[in-house]
């Protein structure tokens, strides 16, 4: 009796791990009961699988490559506490109106990363598996952070709250503009764009991505002369300014050398791009913290992996990194600018930028309920094609804790620089006013702006000016359950 | 100069009806209102003198503006005042709305001073004009 | 270039449209009122006077109003009241209802009542006085500010009673900003008008003088039946009998407070209930629970020539 029930485990063992090829969803890869723990991460997969490859098989596979999981199996599994370290695969649901796709729920233990690391955490989820063989494509759509893990990391540097204190400015979007043209004006012309700027009403200006330390403006003529107009904008206002100094450099030692800089000479904020890379946005993310500054990251390069909808990583995947790798300022889509966004997507943007508990909302693209353990609020950026006559729906569909940028929409001004920041600040704070006196934007919108105009020549330009100029396209990325156009008046 | 802090300086200067409008919304939002006063309006000073305690526990705007004209009848024409509302709510826990409500007659600005440092590097000053002479006799 | 460019345009607001004519009628459901004066009667017993007083205000309100639309009322009312009684006799309740009145009929724009007396608005010392109305008063804007016992705000046989200088503040809100609060002094009849003949700037002030009669002993019976019910207790008949006559009895008594008696009275029947319940040997039902007998009611003190009361009067 008893010997058969030694037995019997220990034959079920041995078929397990015998060397050879086995199914991935035999090794413990696929475990429809499974329930999550409130400390796993989870995440959901967006798989295509090549024809004749059965979507259980298939998702199963990602959980194992993104986990422990090799082609084959391996002796030294049983060296390890393997059950736990496997990724579990719990759940595969059809994509609605997708067919050949699926939603895979993947639960992975805590164990499996490395505290604070953005690096190691994405390594381990889309290190390997994007490349898959039997997958046509592989989107990994959300993820679940479990407050275990979010509470190693810092988060943002300042957080909207400190950083509206530091600025004193309460109760309405910030205003920025990005400099152009964005490549060939000197350090000294530079300057220039940022003063009218800043002077006309903006509160930053921004480098863009691309500017850096060209043939044509040495980094430090740029940063000299910008402090030179936040000054003096200052003092013709008695207001903060600020503008985002992109430090984004070839290397680490460069970039702290260029911030420190930025410190020195009095600038409130520094800027890097996405695409240097997780560990070096974490790094500057600590220097902030350290030396009071605010980071302001600008997506260069994110389109290439978070646009299309069958492949590559979701945008608010990466938001969530973000949050966690420590940037206070994020660019997050305007929805009605020139650059792809979806107004649900981008509201779930925006909620994961700012919320401190943001509920599942499978229309806004939100597979899971995400709490953040009063992790610090990231400022979503608007940036992209919009102009003043698109206040109402701005501060409708993004509300007030946002940076919108008018760059073409302030430097294209007809009567100049110094007007077109006017308009965009006159809009701005004429609809705010609207909005808190239980005005409906939507509605009355275009008449507000018009009463403000009355009293101001530059709005009335500017409405003239690109009336008729809005970008109607179908986006992308939508989500899945409530399929839309994007919404653009 | 027209100083520009707080959230309406570009619009004309509010009438009391427009005031009241945007307090009934903070206390609607459950933010108290707050009433504050300055004749020295450097962008870092943060601390303007408080005309009493925010205001916690009054329903109507009404409440608010009776207060705004007596701070009013003692500074109004010398001093800057403006109203700022906060919010208790976690993670928050700061202003949720701040402007000017009254200025001075007279705005004679900021002066920028440049003190020439290593490399090309300049140290920047803002000063208010007004800052020259002592407080309570600027405006 | 300067932050505000061009001078600002002023709004021409466009007149508001005079109508032909007006339905009152209409106009009075509408508002609501019914549902007010509806829940006034089922919350108060008697008090007809006062009930009436009230549906004339609200005419006159109503009235105003229309007034105002054809263009012939210039200034906004009056609408301080005074309401003088003794203790018990509904002036809080009645209050609330008329602060509800005001707000749907749009005279006040909230509708809260803050209910207030001398300690809440007289300081302690030296420039405290001034701080506390007007904490008050900033609470009550936008609704109706009740000044309960507003006499003891004067104090003549003290001259520097901080009393006075309350009272020149509340008199100067209640003159400047009719819109932003209305104001109901309310006390002992007698000891009220004293006071408005020391203080004809308060008399002057007040448009409605509201009286409020003491209860008959049939209502105050009603009332005991009406607080039992919502507490869903009731007597046995031999307990009404001898709650008739303990109103009987109490109201001849000194400190009698009307409605407030009586609530009182029926607090100490529940405890000798409750007491009765617990010291006897059978398990209860819940008909036992309910019922308050005779003996509840006997045991007070008024059958024997006392005062019922807890605490002990001074």
């Amino acid at each position: 009796m008893n010997a058969i029930d030694k037995t019997k485990p220990t034959e079920e063992k041995r078929s397990r791990y015998s060397a050879g090829v086995m199914e991935y969803r035999k090794m413990g890869y696929w475990q429809p009961d499974y329930e999550p723990k409130d400390t796993d991460v989870i995440a959901v997969f967006r798989i295509t699988p090549q024809d004749g490859v059965d979507e259980i098989e298939a998702s199963a596979a990602v959980a194992g490559e993104s986990s422990t999981a090799t082609w084959t199996v391996v002796w030294t599994d049983r060296l390890t506490a393997c059950d736990k370290y496997r990724a579990k695969c719990y759940r595969v649901d059809p994509v609605p109106n997708g067919p050949g796709s699926w939603f895979a729920y993947i639960a992975y233990d805590l164990d499996l990363f490395e505290n604070g690391s953005i690096a190691n955490l994405s390594a381990s989820i889309i290190g390997n598996v994007f490349g898959f063989k039997p997958l046509k494509a592989l989107r990994l759509e959300d993820m679940r952070l479990p407050v275990a893990y979010i509470k190693t990391f810092d988060g943002p540097a300042t957080g909207i709250v400190v950083e509206r204190e530091r600025l004193d400015k309460f109760g309405r979007p910030l205003l920025g503009a990005t400099v152009k043209p964005k490549l060939g004006l000197s350090g000294r012309n530079y300057g220039r764009v940022v003063y009218e700027a800043l002077k006309g009403g903006l509160d930053f200006t921004k480098d863009d991505e691309n500017i850096n330390s060209q043939q044509f403006m040495h980094w430090r003529d740029r940063f000299l002369y910008c402090m030179e107009a936040v000054n003096k904008a200052q003092a013709a206002s008695g207001e903060i300014k600020g503008t985002y100094l992109n430090v984004t450099a070839g290397t680490m030692e460069e970039m702290y050398e260029r911030a420190e800089f930025a410190k020195n000479l009095g600038s409130s904020i520094v800027m890097i791009d996405l695409i240097i890379g997780y560990t070096a946005i974490q790094s500057m993310a600590k220097w902030c913290r350290r030396n009071d500054m605010i980071l302001h990251l600008h997506r260069a390069g994110h389109s290439t992996y978070t646009r299309q909808k069958n492949h590559g990583v979701s945008f608010r995947v990466i938001t969530k990194w973000m949050r966690l790798a420590g940037v206070d300022h994020i660019h997050a889509g305007t929805v009605v600018g020139k650059l792809e966004g979806d107004p649900h997507t981008t509201k779930g943007y925006y909620d994961l930028c700012r919320e401190d508990f943001v509920p599942q909302n499978l229309a806004h693209g939100i597979f899971f309920d995400q709490p953040w353990a009063s992790t610090r609020k990231l400022m979503p950026v608007a940036s992209g094609g919009i102009h003043a006559g698109q206040m109402h729906q701005l501060i409708d569909l993004l509300g007030e804790d946002v940076v919108l940028q008018f760059g073409g929409g302030t430097i294209g001004h007809p009567m100049g620089i110094q007007a077109g920041a006017t308009a965009n600040r006159v809009a701005l704070e004429a609809m705010i006013l609207a909005r808190n006196e239980g005005r409906d934007l939507l509605g009355e919108g275009p008449e507000i702006l018009k009463e403000a105009a009355r009293h101001c020549m530059p709005l009335k330009q500017a409405l003239e000016t690109w009336k008729d100029v809005t970008f109607n396209y179908t986006s992308t990325d939508t989500p899945d359950f409530v399929p839309q156009a994007t919404a653009a008046e | 100069m027209r100083l520009t802090q707080g959230a309406f300086s570009f619009l004309p200067d509010l009438t009391d009806e427009q005031i009241a409008k945007q307090v009934q919304y903070c206390i609607d939002k459950g933010w108290a209102v707050n009433i504050e006063f300055t004749d020295d309006p450097h962008p870092r000073n943060t601390y303007w003198e408080l005309w009493g305690h925010p205001m916690f526990d009054v329903p109507d705007a009404a409440g608010v503006m009776f207060e705004l004209n007596e701070c009013r009848k003692a500074y109004k024409g010398r001093h800057y005042i403006r109203l700022s509302a906060f919010d208790a709510t976690h993670t928050w826990e700061s202003l949720r709305l701040s402007f000017l409500t009254d200025r001075p007659t007279e705005e004679p600005g900021f002066v920028l001073e440049r003190q020439e440092i290593e490399g090309r590097s300049i140290r920047y000053t803002t000063r208010a004009y007004a800052a020259n002479r002592p407080e309570g006799a600027r405006y | 270039m300067d932050a505000v460019i061009d001078d600002p345009a002023l709004a021409t607001e466009a007149a508001p449209k005079v109508p032909d004519s007006i339905d009152l009628r209409a106009e009075f459901t509408a508002s609501g009122l019914a549902e007010v004066f509806d829940q006034l009667d089922r919350e108060l017993v008697g008090l007809v006077p006062v009930k009436r007083r009230l549906r004339e205000i609200g005419a006159l309100l109503l009235v105003d109003t229309a007034r105002r639309r054809f263009g012939l009322e210039a200034t906004s009312p009056t609408l301080h009241m005074s309401f003088t009684g003794n203790p018990g006799t509904g002036k809080t309740t009645v209050a609330l209802r008329m602060a509800e009145i005001l707000h749907r009929l749009g005279y006040v724009r909230k509708g809260h009542l803050v209910t207030v007396t001398r300690d809440d608005l007289v300081g302690q010392y030296i420039g405290h006085t001034a701080p506390k109305t007007k904490e008050i008063l900033k609470k009550a804007m936008g609704g109706v500010l009740f000044i309960d016992e507003a006499y003891y705000l004067y104090r003549p046989e003290n001259e520097r009673d901080y009393g006075q200088e309350a009272i020149e503040i509340l008199l100067q809100v209640m003159e400047n900003q009719r819109d932003d609060l209305v104001v109901i002094l309310a006390g002992y009849s007698d000891r009220m008008e004293r006071f408005f003949t020391a203080n004809p700037g308060f008399r002057s002030r007040v448009a409605h003088h509201v009286d409020f009669p003491d209860y008959s002993a049939g209502e105050l019976d009603a009332i005991g039946a009406r607080i039992l019910d919502t507490m869903n207790y009731r007597m046995s008949r031999e307990a009404e009998e001898a709650f008739k006559r303990y109103v009987e009895l109490r109201m001849q008594q000194p400190h009698f407070a009307n409605g407030r008696s009586i609530r009182n009275a029926l607090d100490r029947a529940r405890l000798r209930q409750a007491n009765r319940l617990f010291n006897s040997d059978r398990p209860v039902t819940a008909d036992d629970l309910v019922t308050i007998t005779a003996e509840d009611i006997l045991a007070s003190r008024v059958f024997s020539g006392g005062i019922d009361s807890y605490p002990p009067l001074k």
